[in-house]
């Protein structure tokens, strides 16, 4: 025997362990105490059992693994002394727990004990089998409880009932056995047997229809009298609570009475009176009554509408909204959230106090009060809701600021009347607390300033007035780069002012240092400082007078240790200095983004293969594998090789530079960019024959970078490498001379899956053919697969061949031009294909 | 149904655990860390409600306190958080009928009594007695029965109806 466990007791093991001053006093204590209570128990030590038990269960609630203690309280449980009996149960229930086998063990016992004489006895099996019973123990022992549902002791009675709940609720065929005695329970005038008895009644309702509908019928009129007896009864003082006599009781009742009436027209009659009783006479300045008063408003919402009492029920709640005590608050706004499913209106009409307690010094109050303002908010209300809160938010707490900026953000885009007020709101939100602003909403935000193309002047304006006073937000610093960039001209040339601006004048330099601050600043991240870099190409190329500066800037970076900007840089820096001619096509206007499938991408995700186009006709050169990377095979491979199918290259490099760039690449063909005409199209073809090569080496470091306004860049992202690795073609990542240099064949896996289509002669001159062949992939019918062919009809050998293709938004037309070197002489062959299958 | 019912001292650390709804150790000791550090944080006038996601899905807690511990307890959807409150209040009342002007201390060193005192009013997760002297008289009757063990096999039935239950 171990001296040293057996001899100190319990006191002076607790005495021991608080006198400790740190954490590794602590646990050498405990680990020595523990190294001799497992010696004791090895040794099968039974004079201190109990003791060392009850030293385990001390250290357990410390936190310390104690698993070795198992055996012993089944040890103890099977001993016949009643103080060994109860610690053994009470380790028990803190040591074990319905997962472990062990507790098989103790069934067997604990059946002796439930048959016990000694109704304390009887009470500690009813208590650890209530707290912790697995199913099977549960179904065993089933019976036993059953019987003692009706046992001569009101104690074990009500502790009996509680056990059966956990019973039930393991095993829940056995629920029909309990009916009958519970419906008998339900007439006890014990109140902790009746209390009991109830709520055993309420969880059969929710486990068993066929309970419910019992109880409904026999008992609902029972129960409603025991509440008018329990509402009305005189002073008890063994159940009195702040002068009410017995709340909790009224308030189980009043639960009970819920579940019964809710559905049934019948049930919730006969409760009306007692409901308008309770609601009226209980006295609602102590907790005990505003608790009763809460569980009533609840029953009336709950059950069938009976007109004046819903009245009744919101006006309670009104009266607690306006109560001082917090805790009333509190639960009053709860109780306003399940209203608003009910009676909308009413709750409407206490919109102001509502918004108060989104100003509440207390937490938990604010927390609440959010949700439901967010409930409430509808399109009459939405402005001066938006503009308290977005008042609030310069006042409030930092962590609560997170929470409100979403809910703010998230009402200004589901309700917001008009593009303008809705970019005012979400510039001002972001002024204040850009920080707190997820990704997807200022990706939004840039969607919706790209379609409202009237307010393109006053945004651009409002956001360089915004970021000279908040640039430490960083959405805001990012919104503002992304439009100067986009609409610098605007800015500078004070287009498109409204009425309600005031005039500011702003020169090129200006707008130059807006984004050299910005890139210079130490807290702007990656993604910033890239999204500075491309706002400083597109400026290039509409200031020309402010080229040079820019340059400078962007050759800064040239060394960045952050590859993605170094490689931005480098290759800005090139185009800027080299191909001043495809410049300016390169930082055209992006087109407008398409709304609806960016709300739509965003609300659910897009797989990278599924085409969200509602029915554009014009699928075919987004459903084709994009990127002129296939061009590349042109170069040396000749013209008789099936190549795969043509690419958009202008199309493509438009998305490329701005938002949803990768749509086009991969085969969700979401937006395609507008072309108004055909002369734009042949524009943007005589931009050069360099122009497709670079749209594709571009598009790959652009789509490799994080320069994408919109979340689906990501998912467009994979779906561009997915799209790579399905048509195995390998993209070329050097840069932009390689690929001039011409580049090795790359294998091509033409899909002809679907239906078919009769191969259309595209185009057709004395040198050159162009045959289309078409099919669909089986899962996507809106994608359609192109396969051109092209033929050399002569006997000479065709060079440096680049074939381009343009497509507009509306109609089924495509313009191709074909340019190629024979014998090193520059041959160039335009047309337009206007007979594509009407079907496609 | 009531998910735990917790008493740590205003340093943290706990003084009685009971959950009645199973967690493994580590997870018990993390919600009590976790529920310190927001009641600490608390300012004095506010509700004595904290609802939370780390307490687990749907569930919040109601906390009072009483010199130096905090009294906390978890429940779900289904409980009447007003009621709570009272309850609560009837288990310190409870507490100090007990141990006559109940402290830390007696909570410390006595604390299987405090959970004989728990277990008779809470079982399952449910309530099973609000009254505190109906839980005052089981508890004597246990502590009696404790001190004068041999006499358990005695008690015949009619002695125990005699002594009025």
């Amino acid at each position: 025997m171990n001296p040293f466990s057996s001899e100190t007791r319990l006191r002076d093991m607790i005495r021991a362990i608080r006198a400790c001053k740190t954490a590794a006093e602590e646990r050498a204590v405990v680990r020595k105490e523990c190294a001799s209570i497992r010696a004791a128990v090895s040794d099968n030590d039974n004079d201190y059992r109990h003791r060392n038990l009850a030293k385990l269960m001390f250290i357990h609630m410390l936190g310390y693994p104690t698993h070795f203690g198992q055996m012993e309280c089944l040890k103890l449980i099977a001993a016949p002394g009643f103080p060994e009996k109860r610690i053994g149960y009470l380790g028990l229930m803190l040591l074990l727990d319905e997962r472990q086998e062990v507790l098989m063990l103790v069934t067997n016992s604990l059946k002796q004990d439930l048959n016990h004489t000694n109704q304390y006895i009887v009470g500690l099996a009813l208590c650890a089998l209530g707290n912790i019973s697995s199913a099977e123990m549960a179904r065993d022992l089933a019976p036993e409880v059953e019987r003692l549902l009706q046992f001569r002791d009101p104690n074990v009675r009500k502790k009996a009932a509680l056990c059966s709940i956990r019973i039930i609720k393991k095993v829940p065929d056995l629920a029909e056995n309990f009916v009958n005695p519970v419906a008998s329970l339900l007439k006890e005038k014990h109140h902790g047997v009746l209390l009991t008895a109830i709520q055993l009644c309420a969880d059969l309702c929710t486990v068993s229809e066929e309970a419910l509908e019992y109880f409904r019928k026999k008992c609902t009129e029972g129960l409603v009298k025991v509440l008018k007896d329990a509402v009305n009864s005189p002073y008890a003082p063994e159940y009195d609570i702040s002068g009410i006599s017995d709340p909790f009781l009224q308030i189980r009742l009043l639960r009970i009475l819920r579940i019964l009436g809710h559905g049934d027209a019948d049930a919730s009659d006969l409760m009306n009176d007692i409901l308008a009783q309770v609601a009226t006479k209980t006295e609602s300045n102590k907790n005990a009554g505003n608790a009763i008063l809460y569980e009533c408003v609840e029953t009336i919402m709950s059950i069938e509408d009976s007109g004046g009492l819903r009245v009744l029920a919101i006006n309670i709640l009104g009266r607690f909204l306006s109560n001082r005590d917090n805790n009333i608050r509190y639960v009053a706004l709860n109780m306003l959230m399940k209203a608003i499913s009910v009676d909308g209106q009413a709750v409407q009409r206490h919109r102001a106090t509502i918004l108060e307690c989104v100003k509440d010094s207390d937490a938990s109050i604010r927390k609440r009060a959010l949700e439901l303002v967010y409930l409430l908010v509808n399109e009459t209300n939405v402005k001066p809701l938006t503009k308290e809160l977005i008042d609030y938010l310069e006042v409030s707490d930092q962590d609560f600021k997170g929470d409100l900026t979403a809910k703010i953000c998230s009402i200004v885009e589901k309700l917001s009347p008009e593009k303008i007020w809705y970019i005012d709101q979400m510039l001002k939100v972001l002024c204040e607390a850009g920080n707190y602003v997820k990704d997807e909403v200022w990706h939004g935000l840039i969607v919706v300033i790209t379609n409202a193309s009237n307010l393109h002047g006053y945004t651009v304006r409002s956001l360089y007035r915004a970021i000279q006073t908040s640039g430490d937000q960083e959405a805001v610093v990012r919104v503002a780069v992304w439009c100067i960039g986009e609409y610098g001209d605007l800015l500078v040339n004070n287009i498109g002012v409204l009425e309600l601006e005031e005039p500011i004048t702003v020169t090129e330099n200006d707008a130059v240092d807006v984004i050299e601050v910005a890139i210079k600043r130490h807290t702007s991240d990656l993604t910033t400082r890239a999204m500075c870099l491309t706002a400083l190409l597109k400026l290039s190329s509409r200031f020309p007078s402010c080229s040079q500066r820019i340059k400078d800037i962007v050759n800064q970076s040239k060394g960045s240790l952050l590859l993605e900007l170094q490689q931005r840089s480098i290759e800005f820096d090139s185009i800027i200095e080299k191909h001043q001619n495809l410049r300016s096509a390169l930082v055209e206007r992006m087109p407008v983004l398409d709304e609806a499938t960016y709300s739509g991408r965003r609300a659910g995700s897009l797989p990278a293969a599924v085409s969200t186009s509602q029915g554009n006709p014009l699928q075919i050169p987004n459903g084709v594998h994009k990127t002129a990377a296939p061009l590349l095979d042109l170069l040396d491979l000749s013209a008789d090789d099936p190549a795969p199918q043509s690419s958009s290259g202008p199309n493509f490099l438009q998305d490329l530079l701005g938002g949803d760039i990768l749509s086009s690449v991969s085969q969700s063909g979401t937006t395609q960019p507008q072309k108004s005409g055909a002369d734009v199209l042949l524009d943007l073809l005589s931009t050069g024959s360099s122009l497709a090569q670079n749209g594709s080496s571009t598009a790959d470091i652009l789509s490799i970078s994080q320069d994408n306004k919109n979340k689906t860049s990501v998912n467009a992202l994979d779906s561009l490498s997915s799209s790579m690795a399905n048509s195995a073609q390998s993209l070329p990542a050097s840069s932009i001379m390689d690929l001039l240099d011409g580049f090795g064949p790359s294998p091509t896996v033409p899909n002809d899956n679907g239906p078919a289509y009769p191969p259309l002669v595209a185009f057709e001159s004395s040198s050159l053919s162009l045959v289309f062949n078409f099919s669909k992939q089986p899962g996507s019918p809106h994608i359609t697969q192109i396969e051109a062919n092209f033929t050399n009809k002569s006997s000479d050998i065709y060079t440096d061949f680049i074939f381009q293709a343009a497509v507009p938004k509306k109609s089924l037309v495509m313009r191709i031009r074909i340019s190629y070197k024979l014998n090193n002489k520059d041959m160039l062959e335009e047309g337009q294909i206007s007979n594509f299958p009407r079907d496609l | 149904m009531i998910r735990a019912v917790i008493v740590i001292n205003d340093q943290g650390k706990p003084r009685l655990v009971k959950f009645y709804d199973y967690q493994p150790v580590e997870k018990q000791q993390e919600i009590i860390r976790n529920i310190y550090s927001v009641l600490c944080s608390r300012a004095e006038n506010v509700s004595n409600f904290v609802q939370d996601s780390t307490f687990g899905p749907d569930t919040r807690l109601a906390y009072k306190t009483f010199a130096t511990l905090y009294f906390i307890v978890i429940f779900d959807d289904s409980e009447n958080e007003l009621a709570i409150l009272d309850l609560m209040q009837v288990f310190v009342e409870t507490l100090d009928k007990c141990f006559s002007n109940v402290c830390e201390l007696d909570i410390v060193f006595n604390f299987n009594k405090v959970h004989t005192i728990l277990d008779e009013i809470i079982l399952g997760g449910q309530v099973v007695e609000m009254s505190s002297s109906e839980v005052v008289k089981a508890v004597d009757e246990i502590s009696w029965l404790e001190k004068n063990p041999n006499s358990t096999a005695r008690v015949p039935k009619s002695i125990s109806g005699w002594q009025g239950r």
